[in-house]
């Protein structure tokens, strides 16, 4: 039971959109409690690989997925398995901060109304917010402007939100594709220890441009070319000693 | 480029700025020339013999009465606003629902079927309407519900339900799809099913374009007069069910004004039925204009 130690495993996974492979045979594992870093140029499929974990994209109508993808030890693509329990379990952070055009509170309170049937008690939800704020960093700056709109506040102000309306579900995965992309320097240094004081807590997976992001950020680090997933180990090891040619001339910046 | 034109091409500018502030111009210039027109028509009665009391509560409508001439419109504005409103209670859900099937649910071949068919249904012309409704309509109904005749409120309704179907449907199927995709992947990134997504986001997400759809289709239910004239059955009383016949005001004009002698006080109190009928239109317009700023600032 080897599996235990990592919350993501695929085996052989490859996907079409349409004609057109975007991933090859991919056999990735991501290690429980850590932040794994997805880099590679433009176009290689970190994005793909990523929406493959929720699967969000089957909203796609033209995708085709084989292989095996075991969340927590489950197969995703198994008869049994809720898309609505998945996506609950899995949380997703945007590269484009995108709250949904509703108060500071119904954005973080969203999860939770559409995961329970019942009504939920008013001071739960306050707290729940005040939680989850707080972890974020956020309550300070906003508890007086819980009832402004989301899509008002700057836009880091609303990555963190995206963030923290992922909380109160207590999801076990958090995904970020390229979460910092939109942001300025100062921002993108409260995401990012935002994300070392997440980490542990939950597994996260963060796709990135940003070579020195992946340095301060991963524990561990993924290359990935064309869709195929060329090299996968610690951080440091993946940027000291890259066992790969095309990892080693990637991290030179001789192309991507 | 020759030299000579050139020169001419200011001037080619200019007159094409003076054309379009023209058309401009113009428009507004005949929006206020046709009501100062209709209330023109409709001033001297206004001002002398009119008596507003009788109007709006008395059901009497004798313009033609040899031995005593009333105009009470409470039945012609009580046609009006029932046919519009059980229309808009048919024809807003099915629209509404339309829209929302066209947008989200649709594979996309069979959706450019629907918008083509759509599309269609909007450029029928209400006679057209209107003789559906005197024929097929009509004896439909007369043996559906056993009502002694067809042509009445329910008939009427049907027929501005179809007709105001289409505009609901169009924009709000626009509106729907001016909402950002990113809410969409959002909401489902969040385990939301489709109708949570629908009714939790993107109804509140699009909801002043729906609701511009709406007002656009009560427009055309109150305005509307070929096929109501034809469909209603032309019986000024108060109805007290679906199934009896009403006249609204619209069809009133249309029906009367051919016969009423130029400048009579008939003549002019059709008029002042327009002017009714001119704020009606205007107080939809303004509030919902209200409703949706005021959403928008929430
Ligand atoms: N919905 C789609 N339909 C068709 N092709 C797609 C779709 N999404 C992505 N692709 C293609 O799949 C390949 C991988 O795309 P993906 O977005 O995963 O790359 P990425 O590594 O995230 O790139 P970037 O760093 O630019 O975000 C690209 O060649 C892209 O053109
Ligand atoms: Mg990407």
């Amino acid at each position: 039971m080897s599996d235990l130690a990592y919350s993501i495993v695929t085996r052989d996974l490859s996907l079409w959109y349409g004609e057109f492979q975007a991933l090859r045979s991919v056999s990735f594992k991501a290690r429980n409690g850590l932040i794994t870093a997805l880099i590679g140029p433009s176009g290689c499929g970190k994005t793909t690989l990523l929406r493959c974990f929720n699967r969000v994209n089957e909203r796609y109508g033209n995708v085709t997925t084989t292989g095996e993808i075991r969340l927590l030890g489950k197969n995703i693509y198994d008869e049994d398995v809720s898309l609505i329990e998945l996506r609950k379990s899995v949380g997703m952070v945007f590269q484009r901060p995108n709250p949904l055009p509703l108060t500071v509170y119904e954005n973080i309170v969203f999860g939770l109304h559409i995961h329970s049937p019942a009504r939920l008690n008013a001071s739960a939800l306050d707290e729940a917010v005040e939680q989850a704020l707080t972890d974020v960093g956020l309550w300070m700056d906003l508890k007086d402007k819980q009832k402004s709109k989301a899509t008002s506040l700057s836009l880091d102000q609303q990555q963190k939100l995206c963030i923290a309306r992922l909380l109160p579900l207590k999801p076990e995965i958090i995904l970020m594709d390229e979460p910092c992309s939109a942001l300025d320097v100062e921002a993108t240094r409260q995401v990012e220890e935002l994300m070392l004081e997440l980490a542990g807590r939950y597994t996260i997976i963060i796709v990135t441009h940003n070579m020195a992001q992946a340095k301060r950020v991963s524990h561990e680090c993924a290359f990935m070319l064309m869709g195929e997933l060329i090299e996968h180990s610690r951080t440091e090891d993946l940027f000291i000693r890259p066992l790969d040619k095309r990892t080693a001339e990637y991290i030179e910046g001789r192309f991507g | 480029m020759t030299p000579g034109r050139r020169h001419l091409e200011p001037l080619k500018e200019w007159l094409i700025e003076r054309f379009i502030w023209l058309c401009g111009v113009s428009a507004i210039f005949f929006v206020f020339a046709i009501f100062i027109f209709v209330f023109r028509e409709g001033a001297d009665y206004f001002f002398s013999g009119f008596k507003a009391g009788e109007f709006f509560t008395s059901i009497e409508w004798y313009p033609t009465s040899r031995t005593h001439v009333r105009y009470g419109a409470l039945a012609l504005i009580t046609g009006t606003f029932s046919v519009s409103f059980l229309a808009m209670f048919l024809a807003v859900p099915f629209g509404l629902g339309a829209a929302v099937f066209i947008s989200e649910f649709c594979p996309p071949r069979l959706k450019e079927g629907l918008k083509i068919v759509i599309e269609l249904l909007a450029a029928i012309p209400s006679v057209v309407w209107g003789f559906i409704g005197l024929t097929i309509m009509n004896s439909l109904i007369v043996r559906l519900f056993n009502a002694p005749i067809g042509l009445n409120m329910f008939n009427g309704a049907i027929i501005l339900a179809l007709m105001s179907v289409p505009i609901i449907v169009s924009i709000g199927e626009d509106a729907l799809k001016a909402v950002p995709d990113s809410y969409r992947e959002a909401a489902v990134a969040l385990g939301c099913t489709r109708w949570q997504m629908i009714f939790r986001v993107l109804l509140p997400a699009a909801r002043n374009g729906l609701l511009a759809a709406v007002m656009l289709g009560i427009g055309r239910a109150v305005g509307e007069t070929m096929a109501v004239l034809m469909a209603t059955g032309h019986s000024i009383r108060i109805p007290h069910g679906v199934l009896e016949p009403v006249r609204t005001l619209t069809a009133t004009i249309a029906a009367e004004l051919g016969e009423a002698p130029v400048h009579s006080d008939h003549y002019q109190v059709l008029f002042i039925i327009g002017i009714l009928l001119f704020t009606i239109t205007f107080v939809i317009n303004i509030t919902a204009d209200f409703i949706v700023r005021g959403i928008g600032r929430k």
